[in-house]
């Protein structure tokens, strides 16, 4: 109970000062829009190609994916900033637990994830997409495991360097390879035989499948299978990382 | 209120290829009783705030033991936190954030109700000097603001043992002298303990009753400031001859009744213990032997003396020395330089002094 108190305190002031800039909010917001509407257009005329009727179907599920990636991913900078004023020391200072300090940071990007998410799947659905409902629903599930886990591992590593020039390059390092490599934006299945192998050994690529066939209300299949194991597991082993490095004295 | 036994903090730093053990904090005893006010001194990088943020539960132990407001900093942090009042040199609030709810929020880590934490926010908001400012962002707060709003956050759940690492290192001089009434408040007012670390002497002198040096990692002296100063034996007696042709004769006069006599151009200078007794008659002998001075100055010791008489270095310019902590035991014979050849300084370190 104090330990969901003590997370609540950490969200809610999150959410105030993230609330209070505007800049913040509408970024948020305009991310799933512009996508949906500079970059969907592109794909309607190719989608029969890799076998979707619907491009829409094709491409929201992407974007998901897309946008738990990358919004969390640099979740982290926000907390070396706070880290420079002192507030994470004096946080630590306090008898609150170590674990819901970072809890509730990722409350507050998770809630950002899940808002994003609904307005990209309102309009997938405005446009014209079509999809089943309680697979958009898992396919969101799915998304939210993989962003609280790039979360914590982006305030993991916020924590671990203390600075913003040696986490933006780390970043790029990682993005790059798992942007190419998960078949967000095109699907991987139009790539050569030995691209497919690569990417074999990118999780977000299964996670980006299970998402997609979860749209389409396919649940029973390998792929699902895959995705959902890969999304807990990177859950799992970010959550500890994150928590061990909030624990560890002196952070 | 603080009882410390051999604290030690090790950091490991890489020098080229080869790694480097660091003793931060090198077997550091203190002891701090209730509603005292103790002034943690030293250089920076003497390790002082890395004693602090030991005893304050931020940071392990690498040895030793210590028990702060009743419980054991390593087995109870949390019983620990929970007592304790702490103003960190980097400061706590958000610049983003408004200052009433950094407040409130801090409060409420602590397990206070919302409403709890408000009205004690207010409170301290009042005492603190700091009118109108609940809603104001702390980057729109001016220096002496953001520190004083730092020591409401320490005290918002009223704790018992207050630390404040340099409290006010960059301020102004006249927000310092505000912050040294606010700080002095802490025990006339609320009956708290505090345990405030500084490298500036007059802070330390002006605001604590005892005084513990630290250098090297090591305490080199823990006691009031008076019995510090008397520790360098004795007043600073600078007198200048109008004739550079006297000054052998004035020193020798002047080696009569102190120690470490030096002479430089037309100075001679010593420490006389009691000088206000003791240079009257050495100036009626001077008139006598018709030896004309310029001027005449006595200077009481400072706790400057204080440091460079313990450890052989001012404080004033030991800022670089936080760099190479000396290896154990080659540091225990701090000879001086130049002036205070005071005999405490032939005595050997006294390391770990019980305070």
């Amino acid at each position: 109970m104090t330990f969901l108190r003590q997370s609540f305190i950490v969200f809610r002031r999150q959410l105030r000062m993230n609330l209070r800039n505007p800049a913040w909010v509408l970024i948020g917001l305009m991310q799933p829009v512009l996508y949906l509407f500079l970059f969907g257009p592109l794909l309607e005329p190719i989608a029969r190609q890799f076998g979707y009727a619907n491009s829409w179907t094709f491409f929201v599920p992407g974007m998901l994916v897309q946008l738990g990636l990358f919004g969390a991913f640099f979740a982290g900078f926000g907390l070396i900033s706070e880290w420079r004023d002192g507030v994470v020391e004096a946080e630590r200072v306090t008898p609150a637990s170590r674990t819901a300090l970072l809890m509730g940071r990722l409350w507050r990007d998770l809630l950002q994830l899940f808002v994003q998410a609904l307005v990209l799947i309102g309009l997938g659905y405005a446009l014209g997409m079509d999809a089943s409902a309680g697979g958009a629903a898992l396919g969101v599930v799915l998304t939210l495991l993989m962003g609280g886990a790039c979360a914590a591992a982006s305030n993991a590593l916020a924590l671990t360097t203390k600075s913003e020039d040696v986490m933006a390059p780390v970043i790029n390092v990682v993005m790059m390879p798992v942007l190419l490599l998960s078949g967000i934006l095109l699907p991987m299945t139009l790539g050569k035989q030995w691209l497919q192998d690569v990417s074999d050994f990118m999780p977000v690529r299964w996670i980006t499948d299970a998402v997609r066939t979860s749209f389409l209300g396919e649940f029973g299949n390998d792929r699902m299978l895959w995705g959902s194991a890969w999304a807990l597991g990177l859950f799992a082993a970010a959550m500890w990382w994150g928590t061990s490095t909030f624990r560890k004295e002196d952070a | 209120m603080i009882q410390a036994r051999g604290l030690v903090q090790t950091f490991t730093t890489r020098e080229g290829r080869a790694k480097k053990e660091v003793r931060a904090v090198d077997g550091v005893d203190l002891d701090v009783a209730e509603g005292e006010v103790v002034g943690f001194l030293g250089p920076n990088g003497a390790g002082k705030t890395t004693t602090l943020r030991m005893l304050t539960t931020l940071l392990r132990p690498s040895a030793g033991t210590a028990t702060v407001a009743g419980f054991d900093v390593v087995r109870a942090p949390a019983e620990v936190r929970r007592r304790i009042g702490y103003v960190s040199q980097s400061g706590s609030t958000g610049s983003f954030a408004r200052a009433g709810d950094e407040i409130v929020d801090h409060g409420m880590l602590y397990g206070m109700s919302g409403a709890d934490a408000r009205r004690r926010g207010r409170e301290l908001f009042e005492q603190l000097d700091l009118p109108g400012m609940w809603t104001r962002q702390p980057r729109s707060m001016s220096g002496g603001q953001r520190r004083r709003l730092d020591i409401a956050m320490g005290l918002v759940h009223d704790p018992t043992l207050v630390f404040l690492d340099e409290p006010t290192t960059g301020l102004d001089p006249q927000a310092r002298a505000n912050l040294w009434q606010h700080i002095a408040g802490l025990r006339t007012e609320r009956g708290a303990t505090v345990f405030l670390t500084t490298h500036y002497l007059d802070e330390a002198d002006t605001l604590s009753d005892r005084i513990v040096v630290i250098d090297h990692g090591r305490i080199v002296a823990a006691d009031t400031s008076d019995n510090l100063k008397a520790q360098v034996a004795g007043d600073l007696v600078d007198l200048e001859v109008v004739d550079p042709g006297r000054v052998a004769d004035v020193a020798a006069r002047l080696g009569a009744i102190a120690t470490g006599v030096e002479v430089e151009g037309r100075h001679a200078r010593g420490r006389v213990p009691r000088a206000a007794v003791a240079v009257p008659p050495l100036l009626r002998d001077l008139a006598v032997a018709g030896t004309d001075l310029a001027t005449f100055e006595v200077r009481r010791p400072t706790l400057d003396d204080v440091f460079l008489a313990l450890t052989g270095r001012s404080l004033r310019d030991s800022g670089a020395a936080s760099e190479d902590p000396d290896p154990p035991g080659s540091a225990d014979s701090p000879d001086s330089p130049d002036r205070a050849d005071s005999p405490t300084t032939d005595t050997s370190r006294p390391t770990g002094v019980r305070a």
